[in-house]
């Protein structure tokens, strides 16, 4: 009997969990509403069956539970009644199996007038590429990559040369307008997925993967890495952002750099992460350098260990390193962590930080940051 | 079929308890080994709940850690736990016994199985003390992250693991062939296909698949490991991996994806198949009624079989493959849920209008059949090839898959464990305990993974180690994962009541008899209980019946035992079906 009321207020408060849940779907941003309607179908049809199997478990469980003088009616079989089922439950699935394929038809055929736009991923950290002038991108490869040319793009081949290269990991898109998001990857595999455009896709190294959308609502979205690409996967971390189409011009306009110049887009992003504040402009340069290089996806601006090692706190502070010594943070030991990585690597954490080029001046930006994370009289600053 | 005497009947302490080749003490190892290492995973799970529960407020539990205890949780229950469990212990135990049989048809293979089994869970958990620690790389173990420095443990982590697989697969084909050629070749005079309980059949079926399926994952753990330790590029395309250009070229990364879960898909299977049988049986015997719909039950289970080697691509609709996968691996993947939905409508058939003992193995069955069902119809929206899209690798997979292969399975190993606990022990398991323990996993499952599928709505993604700075992630999605932590550790704790009851109850329980719920199934028909080595005495039983002879109209009795020879019974009647 027990069992039979608590499946009872199972089902209540399922039904009450649902209408009363404030964790839904996020509003929809891009034109995959058939998404959002076939998942409703699936719910409904599916919901109505989870009420009703339980429902009639516990009905049953009343009714025909153990008494004196009961005995089970033997029925061995019923063809006619599982022919009924077969075919109503087939006609179920025939509900959600036929608008679901429908939609899926559309996924996979990207209008011919889309804008092509190209997203590359790498531990942990987005950059993007749009077509220049001619309206294509160039062909590329890992081979390669350089730190000169960390998009890999095919020196030989002329369309590339004009390419719009966002060495940022945010990105714009005008909004109404189809959009083919082709994927590339030069490591391991990741996934780019936007849950307000409802669609997305893998992005596999060694081949490029696409998905398509129209983005239908401004706004700026999260970007996030939905496939477990490694220890920093949780912080690979990317924005879209849906403009207007003045908006998107001027935005544009402002990327116009492309290979033929030395250094290669390092825009700051808004808003800056909260509760840290710069002291000074190289210090706002590093912050900015902390998140378009991807840092931040294993350095977290407070004392947290991440990955690596938090950097409030930090300066100043002497560490135990792998293999026994021990070292004072200061600027000179932060330059040889940056520019050479995992040669004197705190004691804890696994040697995985990748070499990323930059220039003397980038270094000192990023040092003065992490410098302006240790100078406030933060109580953390004590523990050394 | 006659069966040889005995040759390898034990001696001493040794052979009759450590090398046993007797199929019911390789069993009981089976089980324990299994529940040992499940507990590991237990512990794992409920550690990484620590953290989205409360994130940062452990420190021992770093970024490298979690992704570890994840990988380890996963591929332990899902492989070391529940395969082992199911094959080897329920199988091992209840296939001679229900098949009329007097042990396996190879007792030393079947030792060498255990062994083998042994071998593969200690060197898998010799990964946990390599530099470097286990592997990180999330259960499906996804090249190249697997073996790239970017993820814990790709030194040493992840080459144990491979191995630890290579092993475990060696062991479950030495079984496999042993359950496979006892069922078809070693039944008792009597015992045709169709006298078989489902839980015999569910185990053939799933050892059927095991045998085909396995091997698509030992080539996948040899390939990976040729790639890691000799450089070959199975998996590997050309990389530049933390800023260094790799020697690898030409390998594809979705291959691994297709071998991976050309196993893993049937493997879902390989579990819920002996719980179906199991649960099948359980329920026709604690209603006193026989299985509604039997030949259907059957076909069902050989047609699941057949339908799960042609669905695998539904784990990989976003991986990138040729989108015109989508359309078939849609399609097949609806379609298996018709057979499944049939043998839901005929576990609430076999209940309805029975006469339904709530023992704590009835509990644990219904228990089953209601996670079954939401894991099941939140398969829909997942195998559903668009709505997947924005489902795919959130909280909504997670809930979904441990409803329908963890929960459910689990807790129907709990109800066999109940149910032939007197069985293999003669004695029953404490009652009290067992409710409690029920009424705990089976509300407390409903509120750590009801809930969840809300958060997967909202698109919360998983194996993330935190949630900072996500602007689209309300905080109240944090009260809600500090909520579901909460419950995971209570039901995670009160499973130590289970082992007490387990432990205590097979010197302390109360004597069961020979058929304490009334069985008509052949395994509760031996001369003596517990069995004695050749479980039939002198000579094997005689069947002559099915085994779901309940309540039959005209008895005094409400069963006959499948060695009955009453002239009355509701036996299916062989038709066009019989194989």
């Amino acid at each position: 009997m027990a069992l039979a009321i608590a499946l009872i207020a199972l089902v209540i408060s399922a039904v009450l969990f649902h209408v009363f849940s404030p964790w839904w779907y996020t509003p929809l941003a891009s034109n995959w509403a058939l998404i959002d309607t076939t998942l409703s179908i699936t719910l409904l049809i599916t919901g109505a069956v989870f009420i009703a199997v339980n429902i009639f478990i516990a009905w049953c469980i009343v009714r025909f539970r153990q008494r004196d003088g009961h005995r089970a009616t033997v029925q061995q079989d019923n063809r006619k009644l599982e022919h009924w089922l077969i075919g109503l439950t087939a006609l179920g699935i025939a509900a959600m199996l036929a608008p679901g394929l429908f939609v899926y038809a559309d996924l996979i055929h990207a209008p011919p007038k889309a804008a092509v736009i190209e997203a590359i991923g790498q531990q942990w950290q987005w950059r993007f590429r749009l077509p220049g002038p001619d309206g294509q991108l160039g062909s590329t490869d890992v081979r390669f990559i350089s730190p000169t040319n960390p998009f890999g793009l095919n020196p030989a081949d002329p369309r590339g040369q004009d390419d719009i290269l966002i060495n940022a990991p945010e990105v714009h898109l005008p909004v109404n307008q189809p959009v083919k998001i082709l994927l590339r990857s030069q490591d391991v595999l990741h996934d780019f997925f936007v849950q307000p455009f409802r669609t997305r896709m893998n992005m596999v190294p060694g081949m490029v993967t696409s998905f398509w959308l129209t983005p239908t609502r401004t706004g700026r979205y999260e970007i996030l890495c939905a496939q477990l690409c490694g220890v920093g996967h949780f912080n690979m971390r990317g924005y879209v952002v849906v403009d207007d189409e003045a908006a998107y011009q001027v935005w544009l306009d402002k990327q116009r750099v492309t290979l033929a110049s030395a250094t290669v887009n390092t825009r700051p992003l808004a808003p800056p992460i909260s509760g840290t504040s710069p002291v000074n402009a190289l210090a706002s340069q590093g912050q900015s350098l902390a998140q378009s290089k991807g840092c931040v996806a294993c350095h977290s601006p407070t004392t947290a260990a991440g990955v690596g090692p938090g950097w409030q706190g930090l300066y100043g502070k002497h560490e135990r390193l792998a293999g026994g010594a021990s070292a004072l943070v200061d600027d000179a030991y932060l330059r040889e962590a940056i520019t050479s990585p995992n040669s004197k690597r705190v004691e804890g954490f696994q040697p995985v930080m990748p070499k990323i080029e930059l220039n003397d001046q980038e270094v000192n930006a990023l040092i003065a940051y992490i410098k302006s994370l240790s100078a406030k009289p933060a109580a953390t600053t004590a523990r050394q | 079929m006659a069966y040889p005497e005995q040759d390898h009947a034990p001696h001493s302490f040794w052979t009759r308890y450590v090398w046993s080749q007797d199929h019911k003490v390789i069993a009981v190892q089976y089980t324990i080994t299994a529940i040992a290492v499940g507990l590991v995973a237990l512990v794992l799970s409920n550690l990484m709940r620590l953290q989205i529960g409360f994130p940062g407020r452990f420190a021992f539990i770093d970024a490298n850690h979690y992704y570890q205890f994840v990988t380890m949780h996963g591929m332990i229950m899902v492989i070391y736990l529940l395969t082992a469990l199911f094959l080897g212990g329920f199988g091992n135990y209840l296939i001679p016994l229900m098949v009329g049989a007097r042990d396996m048809v190879f007792p030393f293979l079947n030792m060498l199985s255990y062994w083998m089994y042994l071998l593969a869970v200690l060197v898998l958990m010799g990964s946990f003390f390599v530099p470097g620690g286990p592997t990180g790389a999330g259960w499906t173990l996804y090249p190249p992250q697997a073996i790239l420095p970017g993820t814990p443990g790709s030194g040493g982590g992840i080459v144990l693991m491979l191995v630890s697989l290579a092993i475990f697969i060696v062991a479950a084909t030495m079984g496999g062939l042993n359950y496979v050629t006892t069922v078809l070749q070693a039944r008792t005079r009597g015992m045709t296909l169709m006298r078989l309980p489902l839980t015999v059949w569910g185990i053939l079926v799933a050892t059927i698949m095991a045998l085909l399926a396995f091997p698509a994952l030992f080539v996948s753990a040899v390939m990976m490991l040729f790639d890691r330790l000799l450089g070959t590029s199975f998996f590997m395309p050309a990389v530049v991996s933390m800023g260094q250009a790799l020697a690898y070229k030409g390998g594809s990364p979705i291959l691994f994806q297709h071998l991976f879960w050309f196993f893993g898909h049937p493997e879902v299977y390989i579990v819920a198949l002996p719980a179906f049988g199991i649960v099948s049986d359980l329920i026709s015997t604690h209603a006193r009624k026989n299985i509604f719909g039997y030949r259907m039950m059957v076909w069902a289970i050989v047609i699941i079989g057949v339908l799960s080697f042609v669905v695998w691509a539904h784990h990989m609709y976003v991986s990138g493959m040729n989108p015109w996968f989508g359309f078939f691996f849609a399609t097949t993947t609806l379609i298996i849920a018709v057979p499944t939905a049939i043998k839901v409508y005929n576990w609430l058939l076999t209940l309805w209008r029975g006469d339904i003992h709530l023992t704590v193995p009835m509990l644990f069955a219904i228990g089953f059949v209601s996670t079954f069902v939401i894991g099941g119809l939140t398969g829909l929206f997942l195998g559903n090839v668009s709505t997947d899209m924005p489902l795919s690798n959130t909280y909504f997979v997670v809930a979904h898959f441990h409803m329908v292969m963890g929960v459910s399975p689990i807790l129907a190993i709990f109800g066999g464990i109940y149910h032939w606990y007197p069985k293999v022990t003669g004695r029953l398991m404490n009652d009290t305990l067992g409710k409690l323990h029920f009424w705990v996993t089976f509300v407390g499952s409903y509120a750590i993974y009801f809930p969840m599928h809300y958060l997967g709505i909202l698109g919360m993604p998983r194996r993330y180690y935190a949630y900072d700075n996500y602007a689209f992630i309300p905080p109240s999605a944090q009260q809600l994962n500090a909520f579901i932590t909460v419950a995971a550790l209570i039901v995670g704790t009160f499973q130590l009541v289970f082992l007490y009851n387990l432990a205590r109850s097979a010197f302390n329980g109360l004597p069961s008899g020979p058929n304490p719920w009334g069985s008509a199934s052949l395994e509760w028909q031996t001369p003596e209980n517990p069995p004695g080595h050749g479980n039939w005495g002198s000579a094997l039983p005689e069947v002559h019946r099915w085994p779901y002879d309940y309540s039959v109209p005209g008895t005094s009795t409400d069963f006959l035992p499948q060695t009955s020879t009453s002239p009355l019974g509701c036996e299916a009647k062989p038709d066009r079906t019989a194989p």
